[in-house]
């Protein structure tokens, strides 16, 4: 009994320090900073000419509802981040329901699609500044030009040159990128029903159209769930995207950006870690319900 | 079963991609040089580590220039290149300022002189220089005004390299000739009659670039000066001359015209492309700073035939002026290597050795004029003899928050179409507010 103890002791104890050094690297760099950038945030660390900085409580929080460049970055962000949802999921779905069937060259188009992912937001942000040309009608270039060429003129406008559209020509380029990656992802999803469940169905005599709508959309549920998840958050995040696009510049401006010009341009910690903690918060409310949701149904599997 | 695996699979892919999506986020450039030297004090240090962001051109060909001349005063020392590639330091900045703030400066790091400094000095991060000025004999031999300008508290906390003009009107003489355009408008009410002529021969008067903001808020800065007057100008960055006023009213409105004659697209432009239509006959005027020359030579264009120039229209007389300098950090490894650079920076020969291949004139009032070409044998004798005020976009009467902010007003403003001249003067005079804090 004693001896079972002890042994059952020292591989519980063996297995910890496996991992004691992953997590005491997790909790001083990730968790220990994030509670340091919260600090930083609640003082008033507001230039470089602050050598002794107060605690301010959420002042800087309070300050950036104020604060119209601020409001501006996320009314970008949450444009972005809506046209940039939608299109790729719409746009991986349906190739997912178009490869669906295992047509032939299937491994081919799956792997075309899902390239675009290896490039990285820098090298495409610049391909595409290109791709965005504001110009229209005869000096026009990129897609712009494209559209005159397939007789679609009246489509070519400034891209993310306007103020009220740049939001959404930055999504663009995203979903070009990610589709492949949804499409992934969907793929994965229909191959994961059982194909009994189809036989079972046509064997009931419901049509082709009737097993997508009742029997296999319905399965594809918790993919739906992870592919919102995975772009909510990358959305989030976008910086490298709109740096390789359009610079700094204003009107492209997103709460990331903002974050690296209040840090790093204007010397305004306080506002840069208040920024980053409210970034922080926007994924967490996105990402916590979703782990909760993962392992809720890990344990009701078991 | 099998559902779990998937989810199991689909959970993992989640993590992973967070994962990715992490680190690639927090790689905020924190290039660790670390050498195991001490500060000891030493004569000669083993090595000099010089922090730039004169990656490219010219820029960089000047910069070698000063370390040839550096290397063979100092053949014992290393000279270690940290250049960080990106106009006006958009990347470099970020960088030095994370480095300074770990305590682990380059031994000299560049830096436009003037405000810019501000937040450094304020921050106790940079060595007060003013013992190297009387040993070398720089406080007589650099324009009082510049020294004036440089002096906070009765403290110099860099040494000027090399002085760049802003105001300058380039164009390309054969356009200027079709569009019948004969003398450089020396006013703006013939700077517009010129846009005018050029509008008439079908091509856009004024070349404009919107990437990143600051080349138009480099045309604001000229037209603020233009309309205001020089004293005006300076008093809106000690706070005698009100930002929403009438004066500046006039100077948004002028500047709301200006960029009416603009080309189209300028928002996908950088300043070498916009600068490109001018030379290349496809837009009439540019206003940019005396780079855009060495920019051009290097591109082998010919000064007087493919491109020529004249002081911006309502600036004559002025020299609207910005400065590279080198300091020297606070606890910089090799304090007595970055004494030896900032003396070669300095020095007549160093300054020779930089300016020409830079494209700018020298700091100093002695240099060797033969080795300048014909632009900068004349911004020599007018940085001598003009009224002298600095630039706000590049750093010598705003810090980099005043700065920061006056790009993004400047931003918002042209993004909107050039409509909103009132939010306009509300954002600067925020900037203004901003660089104070």
């Amino acid at each position: 009994m004693a001896l079972q103890t002890s042994k059952r002791f020292s591989t519980w104890i063996g297995g910890f320090l496996l991992v004691v050094p992953s997590i005491a690297a997790v909790t001083v760099f990730v968790y220990g900073m994030i509670v340091w950038t919260i600090k930083i945030s609640m003082t008033d660390r507001i230039s470089a000419s602050v050598k002794e900085p107060k605690f301010v409580g959420f002042q800087n929080y309070t300050n950036l509802l104020s604060d119209t460049r601020f409001t501006h970055a996320f009314e970008n962000l949450v444009k972005f981040t809506f046209v940039f949802i939608v299109g790729t999921t719409i746009a991986g779905f349906i190739m997912a329901l178009l490869l669906e069937k295992g047509i032939k060259g299937e491994g081919f188009f799956r792997s075309f699609y899902l390239y675009p992912l290896a490039i990285s937001f820098i090298a495409m942000g610049t391909v595409w500044n290109w791709l965005l040309n504001s110009n229209v009608d005869a000096d026009a270039g990129g897609l712009n030009l494209l559209l005159q060429k397939v007789g679609l003129g009246f489509l070519q406008n400034s891209w993310y040159l306007s103020e009220n559209g740049a939001a959404y020509a930055l999504a663009l380029p995203a979903i070009w990128q990610m589709a492949g990656y949804v499409l992934a992802l969907f793929l994965a999803g229909f191959r994961g029903i059982p194909d009994d469940l189809r036989e079972a169905a046509r064997v009931d005599g419901a049509s082709e159209a009737k097993i997508y709508r009742y029997v296999l959309f319905p399965q594809l549920t918790p993919t739906l769930f992870t592919v919102l998840i995975i772009l909510g958050h990358v959305s989030m995040k976008v910086f490298d995207l709109i740096i390789g696009i359009n610079g700094k510049s204003y009107v492209t401006q997103v709460v990331a950006v903002y974050m690296w010009e209040s840090t790093f341009d204007q010397r305004n910690y306080a506002k840069g870690t208040a920024i980053a903690v409210v970034l922080l918060l926007l994924i967490a409310l996105i990402i916590i319900p979703y782990l909760r949701w993962v392992i809720k149904q890990e344990n009701e599997n078991r | 079963m099998r559902k779990s695996t998937y989810k199991f699979v689909a959970g993992l892919f989640a993590i992973a991609l967070l994962a990715a999506g992490c680190s690639s986020s927090s790689d905020s450039a924190s290039e660790e040089t670390a050498t195991e030297e001490s500060a000891a004090p030493a004569a000669a240090d083993p090595e000099l580590e010089i922090f730039t962001w004169w990656a490219a051109g010219g820029e960089a060909a000047g910069l070698a220039g000063l370390e040839a001349e550096f290397t063979a005063n100092n053949p014992d020392t290393k000279y270690i290149n940290a250049a960080i590639s990106g106009g006006a330091g958009v990347n470099a900045k970020a960088v030095l300022q994370s480095r300074l703030d770990a305590n682990d400066p380059p031994d000299s790091f560049q830096a436009h002189a003037g405000m810019e400094l501000d937040g450094y000095v304020k921050g106790g991060q940079l060595e007060d220089l003013t013992f190297l000025y009387k040993e070398q004999g720089w406080d007589t031999i650099f324009p009082a005004d510049l020294i004036k300008t440089l002096t906070v508290d009765g403290k110099i906390y860099s040494v000027p390299v090399n002085i760049h003009r802003a105001n300058v009107l380039w164009w390309n003489p054969a356009t200027a000739e079709k569009a019948g355009i004969t003398a450089a408008p020396a006013t703006l009410d013939e700077f517009f009659a010129a846009l005018d002529k050029f509008k008439k021969i079908g091509i856009p008067g004024l070349a404009l670039a919107g990437k990143g903001d600051w080349a138009i808020a480099h045309l604001l800065d000229w037209m603020i000066l233009a309309t205001l007057g020089p004293d005006k100008f300076e008093g809106l960055y000690n706070g005698s001359t009100s930002w929403t006023g009438p004066e500046m009213e006039e100077a948004i409105k002028n500047f709301q015209k200006a960029l009416s004659y603009g080309n189209k697209g300028a928002g996908n432009l950088d300043w070498p492309d916009a600068g490109k239509l001018v030379t290349s006959g496809k837009a009439g005027f540019f206003i940019m700073g005396d780079w855009a020359s060495a920019q051009w030579q290097a591109d082998g264009l010919k000064l007087g035939t493919d491109y020529t120039w004249a002081p911006a229209p309502g600036t004559v007389g002025v020299y609207q002026w910005l400065s590279d300098s080198f300091t020297l950090p606070v606890g910089a490894k090799h304090r007595n290597a970055g004494i030896a650079w900032l003396t070669v920076s300095g020095s007549k020969a160093g300054q020779d050795a930089f300016n020409p291949k830079k494209g700018s004139i020298p700091a100093r009032t002695d240099a060797d004029t033969a080795l300048y070409d014909d632009y900068l044998k004349a911004a020599m004798e007018q940085w001598k003899t003009d009224r002298l005020v600095g630039s706000t976009v590049h750093g010598v009467t705003g810090n980099n928050a005043l700065m920061a902010a006056y790009n993004a007003a400047v931003g918002k403003y042209f993004s909107g179409g050039a409509k909103d001249n009132k939010g306009l003067a509300a954002d600067l005079a925020a900037a203004y507010e901003a660089g104070k804090a």
